[in-house]
């Protein structure tokens, strides 16, 4: 498909007809630019076709079943667009609460802050929240930096996190850009294993980076453990909680001993990916980290008016312009006001069972490599199609032919030709069996006719890309290559 | 229960295969010493009551106000075709395109978002955006330390304060040395950066236009750092930046921008959007997503995420950086903003701010004891000094339906009369003349 540039016919006009003088006027030429810039001229029916049809060549949650392993895809509810459009949220400017005594201008945004903060608290057992950090790893880094803060405040001298090799590639990456050095550790029978953690364990440890449940999908049953080893050494448990979807109203990560912990709002509490972000990763404290919170953080005084408040000396300081992406952790505040706890404990359980059902529909057709119970998600391995040339990546794409956006797929990197399932609560008990029958189609086509299965897709605008040419080539503009 | 589709049967049906009998015996393995202490989180409401809930709140906001505030962050018009295009489940619900085929819509417009503002900005490439303006100078900060292995920064105190404190934050783990050299009555201090530059500099970090608004040419300074093997870092307003000299024809290495100005609203904060920018020669150290041309094996034209070496998911720890997500929505909704305007409709939105802040600068200097603190081109944003203290002024004002300005003094010892004075397309003349005369009464 063309692009808005080739489609763009000079002297035609967009939407804006105010104009001011040149800007000549005010400003001296040698400071101006030249030449034309060579941004699209459309109209706006010509910016309104395109853009139509360039999201009809999209997957989302909206057309189609997306149960993509750790991402938790589920259905985002349509009201929280509603509230995040509200002129009295979006009309807001940011430096509004920092002129004296203008607090009283934003008491509505401040207490949607106040209020997501406090509900966080109770569903994950923390002490305090900061809303600030933009994106799960942006969290991440956050909470390394408070464990950073930590120790030496408390005079520590401590140079290593260690990560399992289960672990998300951003939480070995968070890590290494705070200036730690990584520990990898191996897992055993796919959980963490407490043996293989007291061979690494020193009181050169600063903490530990873990997922509960993991990237497996099963849940660290020796977590109470790990927590005694870990304490022993004043060493800190950071919860990534990009799986939060598996545990709320069953396990409060404040309560079994995590002292930090983010979240994926645009996960677990259903504001929308959007192609890949805006997310919102919040970050939660037990009391002794919460001295080093990001400022500013807001606080509620007597009378029931909220504030931001600047003082604290121990603070990290600032990872954000100002308090994090509000349009999107509004949403969260809204559907979590929606679900309520008996609603949140609900998505749970049934974001569980419907992991279980298919994993329990594909057993005998695929390598299931941890066959227990498991939590929100699970892992398969094709293994027995690999052996007829039919490889995870073959399988993802022939699903893409049937309608399904693909799996998670050659993650985590400890599974073999791994396939990451992860349904959400949110999908009817027709929309997991046609999928199920479509993967048990495909394995049934690999004995049949592998090569039909490596052709796929064949049904999408466009078949398999060639990534070789596009890193060779780099072609990354209009502008770029030929 | 809201979001959860399946019947009691359908339960049973489920359970059945599974081989259990109830829901709980799959947490089994949650233990009673690992269960919550209390889940104390209130009963669910209806979507109506939340609605209702959350008028409420947002009525508690007051943006009836005048504003004249910008600081970095502007309300610029945004066409109705931006939130009627962007809201599209296809973009709205998709996740990081990891299925290319699946993900042509999102790749693609993430190519032309590349394209537009690599063109903006007079660059050679373009990630598909970062979270922020603040984080992209931090990154492009990091890019720069690890192609020179310098640790050394040179940084300009008419840099956007908000941002000085986030690098602050971001590298103090990372043994980096700063270097801050002071403003000039608000004008950048191009000969005080030049002198502080050594072979030991890997990075210069300056604004145009400036903190205060003012706008300057940095070519020389550029070519200056160049001799010393140092990178020049630029921050811009992409707006403003449809008009003015480009930080290519300056010869940056590593071009950024807020990209809120371009078609997100204010919404206190956040989601923005982080441009980043950089010659060809840097794109390897760039971080986050890519997206290149390609094509399929039929030889259709197609788009992919690209360079991949550099990420998380692949080099771990050995990252160029640890973001996993871009702004993509933040992303397509400046370029769709971007086309909806077209190169004119920018253009004129710009010129017509500037046009609107020169009026302001004029009545403003025009009551007694009311100077320009910063003298000098500017563009539509301006630094005033009044006669008293801004913060006073500020307050008085608000209370009256006028948000003046900013207070220079929040983050400038010494300027606590200064007022940052911000103008779009959308001020009026009617305000303007409205603001000039409260001033007047405040000042009296």
């Amino acid at each position: 498909m063309k692009t808005i540039f080739e489609k763009s016919v000079a002297g035609r006009e967009g939407c804006w007809p105010c104009d001011g003088l040149a800007a000549e006027a005010y400003i001296p030429k040698e400071l101006l630019r030249e030449e034309e810039i060579g941004l699209p001229s459309a109209g706006e029916l010509d910016v309104v076709r395109h853009f139509t049809k360039l999201s009809q060549r999209n997957f989302g949650v909206d057309g189609n079943f997306y149960p993509l392993g750790s991402c938790t895809m589920k259905y985002n509810p349509k009201f929280t667009e509603v509230v995040a459009a509200m002129p009295g949220f979006t009309r807001l400017h940011p430096v509004l609460p920092q002129l004296k005594g203008a607090g009283h201008l934003c008491q509505g945004a401040l207490e949607v802050m106040y209020e997501t903060e406090r509900l966080l608290c109770e569903i994950t057992g923390m002490h305090s929240y900061t809303l600030h950090p933009m994106a799960g790893a942006h969290g991440e880094l956050t909470g390394v930096m408070l464990m950073a803060a930590y120790h030496k405040d408390k005079g520590n001298e401590k140079t290593k996190i260690i990560v399992p090799d289960s672990a998300h590639g951003t939480n070995p990456a968070s890590a290494a850009i705070a200036g730690y050095e990584v520990i990898s550790i191996e897992s055993r029978d796919g959980i963490i294993d407490p043996e293989a953690l007291r061979e690494v364990l020193d009181d050169k440890v600063a903490g530990m980076m873990m997922t509960c449940p993991n990237t497996l999908g099963l849940f660290e049953k020796n977590l109470p453990e790990i927590v005694r080893m870990l304490r022993e050494v004043d060493a800190l448990l950071y919860y990534d909680g990009a799986n939060l979807n598996a545990v709320m109203g069953k396990m409060r990560v404040g309560d079994v001993g995590f002292d930090i912990v983010h979240l994926n709002l645009h996960k677990t509490f259903a504001t929308p990916h959007g192609g890949g972000g805006p997310g919102s990763g919040p970050v939660g404290v037990s009391e002794r980290v919460a001295p080093y919170l990001p400022i500013s953080r807001v606080q509620k005084l007597e009378d029931g008016q909220f504030f931001l408040d600047y003082d604290y000396p121990k603070s990290i300081g600032y990872v954000a312009p100002f308090y994090g992406n509000f349009g999107v952790y509004l949403k969260a505040y809204a559907y979590i006001l929606r679900l309520g706890g008996t609603g949140l404990t609900r998505a749970t359980e049934n974001a569980v069972l419907a992991a279980n059902y298919m994993r329990k529909r594909l057993e005998k057709h695929f390598e299931i490599p941890y066959n227990r119970t498991c939590m929100h998600e699970f892992v398969a391995g094709a293994v027995h199609q690999a052996e007829k040339g039919v490889r995870a990546l073959d399988i993802a794409k022939a699903l893409l032919d049937k309608g399904h956006h693909a799996p998670t797929i050659y993650f985590p990197l400890i599974v073999k030709e791994c396939i990451m399932v992860e349904p959400t609560e949110t999908e009817n008990k027709a929309t997991l069996d046609h999928f199920v029958d479509d993967l048990i189609a495909i394995a049934e086509l690999t004995e049949a006719d592998p090569e039909a299965v490596q052709k796929a897709p064949v049904t999408l605008p466009v078949t398999r890309l060639d990534e070789t040419l596009a890193a060779r080539g780099m072609v990354l503009t209009e502008d770029m290559g030929s | 229960m809201p979001y959860v589709p399946h019947t009691p049967d359908e339960v049973r049906e489920m359970l059945a295969t599974i081989g259990v009998g109830s829901i709980e015996d799959l947490f089994a393995e949650i233990t009673e010493e690992m269960r919550p202490q209390s889940f104390d989180v209130p009963e669910g409401l209806s979507e109506m009551e939340v609605l209702s809930k959350l008028e409420g709140m947002a009525a508690k906001n007051a943006t009836d106000r005048s504003s004249f505030l910008g600081a970095g962050f502007y309300d610029h018009y945004i066409p109705a075709a931006v939130d009627a295009l962007t809201m599209r489940g296809e973009f709205y619900t998709a996740y990081t395109p990891y299925q290319p085929e699946a993900s042509q819509g999102t790749l693609q417009a993430i190519f032309e978002y590349q394209t537009a503002v690599t063109r903006l900005l007079d660059m050679d490439c373009s990630n598909a955006s970062v979270y922020d303006g603040g984080t992209a100078l931090y990154e492009a900060l990091m890019m720069a330390v690890r192609q020179t292995k310098r640790r050394k920064v040179v940084v300009s105190e008419a840099l956007n304060p908000i941002y000085r404190v986030m690098l602050d934050s971001y590298t103090s783990n990372l043994h980096l040395e700063f270097v801050t050299v002071p403003h000039k009555k608000g004008k950048t201090d191009i000969e005080g950066i030049k002198a502080a530059i050594d072979d030991k500099t890997a990075a210069l970090i300056v604004q145009n236009p400036n903190f205060f608004g003012s706008i300057n040419d940095f070519t020389e300074l550029f070519t200056a750092a160049r001799e010393k093997k140092a990178l020049s870092i630029m921050s811009c307003y992409p707006v403003l930046q449809t008009l003015l000299k480009t930080p290519g024809q300056m010869g940056a290495d590593i071009a950024v921008a807020e990209g809120q100005s371009l078609g997100l609203p204010l919404s206190f904060g956040g989601p923005y959007l982080g441009i980043m920018t950089c010659t060809k020669k840097m794109v390897r150290q760039m971080p986050g997503r890519i997206v290149g041309r390609t094509e399929d094996t039929e030889g259709r034209t197609g788009y992919v995420l690209t360079l991949q070496a550099r990420e998380q998911h692949i080099r771990r720890q050995k990252a160029t950086s640890n973001i996993c997500s871009n702004q993509s929505l933040c992303a397509l909704r400046a370029l769709v903003h971007i086309c909806s305007l077209g190169e004119m409709g920018l253009k004129r939105a710009a010129r017509l701010s500037i046009e609107r802040a020169h009026l302001c600068a004029e009545k403003l200097t025009a009551i007694d004891g009311v100077e320009m603190l910063t003298n000098g081109p500017f563009g539509n944003e301006f630094a005033v000094a009044l006669p008293k203290n801004a913060y006073e002024v500020i307050t008085k004002l608000t209370e009256r339906g006028y948000v003046p300005g900013f207070p220079l003094g929040r983050y400038y010892e010494g300027l606590e009369n200064g007022l940052l004075v911000a103008c779009t397309e959308k001020t009026s003349e009617e305000q303007i003349g409205i603001l000039a005369e409260m001033m007047k009464g405040a000042l009296r």
